[in-house]
């Protein structure tokens, strides 16, 4: 900060423009920001480049842009409560195997128990709900690594998934096919019922986030746990409430899950994990905590979204490069993150 | 006091706290559970020349696991975590497979050294790239590491198109299938891996230096030990258990599958490294404590088979397991239970020396 304030203080003395230059630089650079509007940036690029490179063959219908929506719904729900979890400082490594979990457990009460669906979706929500709270509650109480612990997570439901059926379960419930098959236009293309349910979720942890206490919590616990405790705000509190957050979030991406695939399958969601991770840290939030906008996951996963766009236009390329490109994405944030906290201490 | 014994209290309790005391009785216990339902279970017996038995196929299927957590400790020692070890695997799986597959005569000795080499190169690789982004960029170990695992299938799959090649050679079938002086030859592979890792942390001071640098690294910096240099060490030295495990699997099966060479080996590996006794934390391990947690965790599978309980259930009870010993090396966990009991409880956990463990020191003066 202090190096900003002397170029300023130069550039007024000299009216010369490139110490200007210089400031506004450095004071972007020390932007919170950047990383979401490299993002944005990068989203942008993309499909720009994306439009020129297929423009015969309709990418730049606007039914491809909300596609993005309508394919990718489910992973921007487990998203948003990764980033709930990664803003505070933890880890979630359950989201998958939770995803798995309750699209078996909801397609077996639904289909071989003959429970109503109405009564399903909010059990299959608090069991998700529930399991976040337990492993937040050994997280805080028992003081154990969220890593190891959501590791157990990880193990445990996916396992129950197995001890459901081991074999996959399709839905031929009437309701759940037609839900699935909605689409509400909105004037230039159309969106499904799980799109849309996945816009309301970001916008919901948009406003928590930012408009309420809770929010302002997570960003204080996940900036400097100690600073938080001494400031007297309800660590135990907030931390299980996380954790219960994101096992809801994964519930409820894995009821979006369903009507995306319309089945539930012991395999489903295997290592949808690491694309939330993935997606929250190409959204710029900080991997230490404290820092990030839930915008960003948005664009993160629209990100992630393009990539498979894009190589199912392109046609020629195998499934195997979205990992290639998520990773070399992956790296090359984690990276950019890394020089931004370098600036920041010294 | 609940020690059974009057006349040898200090023994017994010197037993119960060495600190592979639980490993190992987890590990007798389980091996146990099999003979009820197995009564030959501890037979061997000596078919065309090779020893068979349910004890040799456990080190065999184990031994995979045995190497990469052998690294993973380490890693672990210094604070950090690998997770790209899957996918290491499946990375020297696929490239060896793919080398030997191109060869006009797979068996010729020369292409299969060529072959182990190159993958080894690439694991170790790997591994560096590990430990410049933690050592060197500062990022923390699950971040770093994520990159290759996620990335790193993708590669394994790109190497063999997909597909998953099969090949048929005779010498690199020895390392993962093949027996050796009648038991088999990746027992012995194992044996030196252990033994010249136990050699160089225990006989050499690189032991001691590890466990500084995972005690407190900017500490251990200042005393002039190269935090640095020994961090990326560590990472490649996993990287290459990884790949020496990836040769062992693709091996085992003569076959190479980007996709499904490794899966899940990681968390298995860490949590063998977690029941064997060494802290998350970092700042102190114990290689023979790993070695009896993979142990334990095949032996758990195996068992899962033998005594008809449903495969399924295998991921249920390896995460109980998980929670168990998890709660038990906490501290906190420990001080709520096990504190009101009697404090001579609170010495169960594997692990010997947290903080909370001033508590059973204070208990053996009184």
């Amino acid at each position: 900060m202090s190096a900003t304030t002397k170029t300023r203080t130069a550039a007024e003395g000299r009216t010369a423009s490139k110490p200007a230059q210089a400031s506004a630089a450095t004071r972007l650079l020390g932007d919170r920001r950047l990383p979401v509007l490299v993002t944005v940036g990068l989203f942008l690029a993309m499909y720009i480049a994306g439009i020129s490179r297929y423009q015969n063959y309709g990418f730049g219908e606007p039914q491809v842009f909300l596609n993005l929506f309508i394919d990718n719904g489910y992973l921007l729900v487990a998203a948003v409560g990764a980033t709930l979890v990664i803003m505070s400082g933890g880890i979630d490594l359950s989201v998958g195997s939770v995803i798995g979990f309750t699209t078996m457990f909801t397609a077996w009460l639904v289909e071989e128990q003959g429970l109503p669906l109405l009564l399903v979706i909010p059990l299959a929500l608090g069991v998700g709900a529930f399991g976040g709270f337990l492993m937040g509650y050994v997280i805080h109480n028992f003081e154990i690594q969220p890593f190891i612990v959501t590791l157990a997570g990880l193990f445990l439901f996916r396992g129950l998934c197995l001890v459901i059926s081991k074999e996959s379960i399709s839905i031929s419930n009437s309701t759940v096919s037609s839900m699935a098959q909605t689409r509400v236009s909105l004037g230039l293309g159309e969106l499904s019922i799980g799109a849309l349910v996945a816009l309301v979720v970001v916008a919901a942890a948009f406003y928590i986030l930012h408009y309420t206490r809770f929010g302002r919590r997570v960003y204080a616990i996940g900036g400097n746990e100690q600073s938080a405790l001494l400031m007297g705000l309800p660590l135990g509190g907030t931390k299980i409430a996380v954790y219960t957050v994101s096992g809801f979030c994964s519930a409820l991406a894995g009821l979006l899950f369903i009507l995306f695939i319309q089945s539930g399958d012991p395999l489903h969601g295997i290592g949808m994990e690491l694309d939330a991770i993935a997606a929250v840290v190409i959204g710029g939030t900080l991997l230490t905590g404290g820092s990030g906008y839930v915008l960003g996951t948005l664009f993160g996963v629209l990100v992630l979204g393009l990539i498979k766009t894009i190589i199912s236009f392109e046609g020629t390329l195998s499934s195997w490069w979205t990992k290639i490109a998520t990773g070399v994405l992956l790296g090359a944030f984690i990276l950019i993150q890394r020089a931004m906290t370098a600036r920041k201490q010294t | 006091m609940s020690t059974p014994s009057a006349t040898t209290p200090s023994r017994w309790r010197a037993l119960t706290q060495h600190h592979l005391f639980w490993p190992v009785a987890v590990l007798i216990a389980l091996l146990l559970v099999n003979v009820p339902f197995t009564p030959d279970f501890f037979a061997i017996r000596m078919t065309d020349g090779h020893l068979y038995g349910s004890l040799v196929s456990i080190v065999l299927f184990g031994s995979p696991l045995i190497l990469v957590a052998v690294g993973m400790t380490l890693v672990i020692a210094t604070g950090g975590i690998d997770l790209s070890v899957g996918a290491v695997v499946a990375i020297t799986g696929a490239l060896t497979c793919s080398y030997i597959s191109d060869q006009a005569d797979q068996s010729a000795l020369a292409g299969v050294f060529l072959a182990v080499g190159i993958g080894l190169v690439a694991a170790v690789v790997c591994g560096l790239w590990n430990g410049f982004l933690v050592a060197r960029m500062g990022i923390q170990p699950i971040i770093a590491t994520l990159i290759i695992m996620v990335a790193g299938r993708g590669v394994a799959q790109l190497i063999t198109d997909g597909q998953i090649i099969t090949i048929n050679s005779e010498p690199y079938k020895l390392i993962g299938g093949g027996y050796w002086l009648t038991l088999p030859f990746s027992i012995f592979i194992v044996a030196a891996v252990v033994a010249v890792t136990v050699a160089l942390t225990r006989r050499t001071a690189l032991g001691l230096l590890v466990e500084s640098v995972g005690g407190n690294a900017e500490a251990s910096r200042l005393v002039g030990i190269r935090s640095m240099r020994i961090k990326i060490m560590v990472y490649m030295f996993c990287a290459l258990c990884a790949g020496i495990a990836g040769l062992m699997i693709s091996s085992n099966t003569s076959a190479a599958d980007g996709n499904n060479a490794g899966l899940w080996i990681e968390l298995d590996a860490i949590l063998a490294v977690v029941i064997g006794g060494t802290s998350l934390l970092g700042g102190r391990f114990s290689i023979g404590g790993t070695v009896i947690g993979a142990l334990v965790i095949q032996t758990l599978t195996t068992t899962i088979y033998t005594i008809g309980v449903p495969t399924q259930t295998n991921l249920v009870f390896k995460a109980v397991v998980v929670i168990v010993v998890c709660l038990l090396q906490s501290p906190k966990f420990r001080a709520k239970v096990f504190g009101a009991k009697g404090r001579a409880r609170t010495t169960a956990p594997a692990e010997p020396a947290t903080p909370a463990d001033a508590a059973p020191k204070m208990e053996v003066s009184r």
